[in-house]
């Protein structure tokens, strides 16, 4: 798998991060502030999450004053859209592979 | 089928031209299935948690959590299947035709009902995924 689409696995594979991402996606724009009352975890906790979503560019952020806005960037996902054909790819190559057993079976 | 069942589901199928017993065996002996699949300590037997192992690479282990779902001799073989945080569900299906057997694969992501504890995750993919799909809706 690329990269890219690792960054993306691994910061969604953390259901709090996941929790974190969907709260943005659905409710538009949000502070650290106002994410950290929806998570159930500390602020410390919650910015080092927005990190990781960062560098998957699942999120962007944008200074206003002291506070730091955090937007969804939903395109990122698009590697596990590919996720979905790349195990078509795997079963096919699978199922190949089990004709040539079973046709070694009747030997 | 609900509608959460229904999202992103992949199926593949072939006929062969083998029996369903015998097809049957190459999926649940675990022998048979390292060969054409992966190594594995898979058991035909409901609740039984295996993995299957494949190569390490860079950032992926190799190592599929899985637990069987559903075995139905010659027939239906289901097992959750985990990897990278995410949880979706194999199911086999085999259906005697004139000529052999039709078998089909279906992965579900993160549908039946029987994932919903699946991993222990506290944050479903199952709801994630389902709104994923609203999301990208928006970007085709």
């Amino acid at each position: 798998m690329q990269s890219a689409a690792n960054d993306v696995f691994r910061a969604l594979a953390d259901p709090t991060r996941r929790a974190i991402f969907e709260e943005i996606t659905r409710h538009g724009e949000q502070t650290v502030h106002a994410l950290t009352r929806h998570a159930g975890v500390s602020q410390p906790a919650v910015s080092k999450h927005l990190t990781v979503l960062k560098r998957a560019r699942l999120v962007r952020h944008r200074h206003e004053g002291r506070e730091t806005h955090y937007s969804a960037q939903p395109q990122a996902l698009a590697p596990l859209v590919d996720w979905m054909s790349q195990y078509a790819i795997f079963w096919r190559d699978r199922f190949d592979q089990l004709e040539e057993l079973l046709k070694r079976m009747d030997k | 089928m609900t509608d959460a069942a229904q999202e992103r589901t992949l199926v593949i199928e072939r006929e062969m031209p083998h029996p369903p017993e015998k097809i049957w065996r190459a999926l649940t002996e675990g022998q048979l299935l390292e060969q054409w699949l992966m190594k594995n300590d898979f058991q035909p037997i409901v609740g039984h948690r295996f993995t299957f192992r494949a190569l390490p690479v860079q950032n992926w282990n190799g190592v599929i959590e899985c637990e069987v779902l559903a075995v139905e001799p010659n027939s239906r073989l289901s097992y959750g299947w985990g990897t990278l945080g995410l949880g979706t569900v194999v199911t086999w299906t085999l259906t005697p035709t004139e000529g052999g057997t039709l078998l089909r694969m279906e992965q579900s992501g993160f549908g039946p009902d029987q994932t919903a504890n699946y991993k222990g995750a506290s944050y479903g993919w199952k709801n994630f995924i389902g709104n994923l799909e609203r999301l990208l809706g928006g970007l085709a």
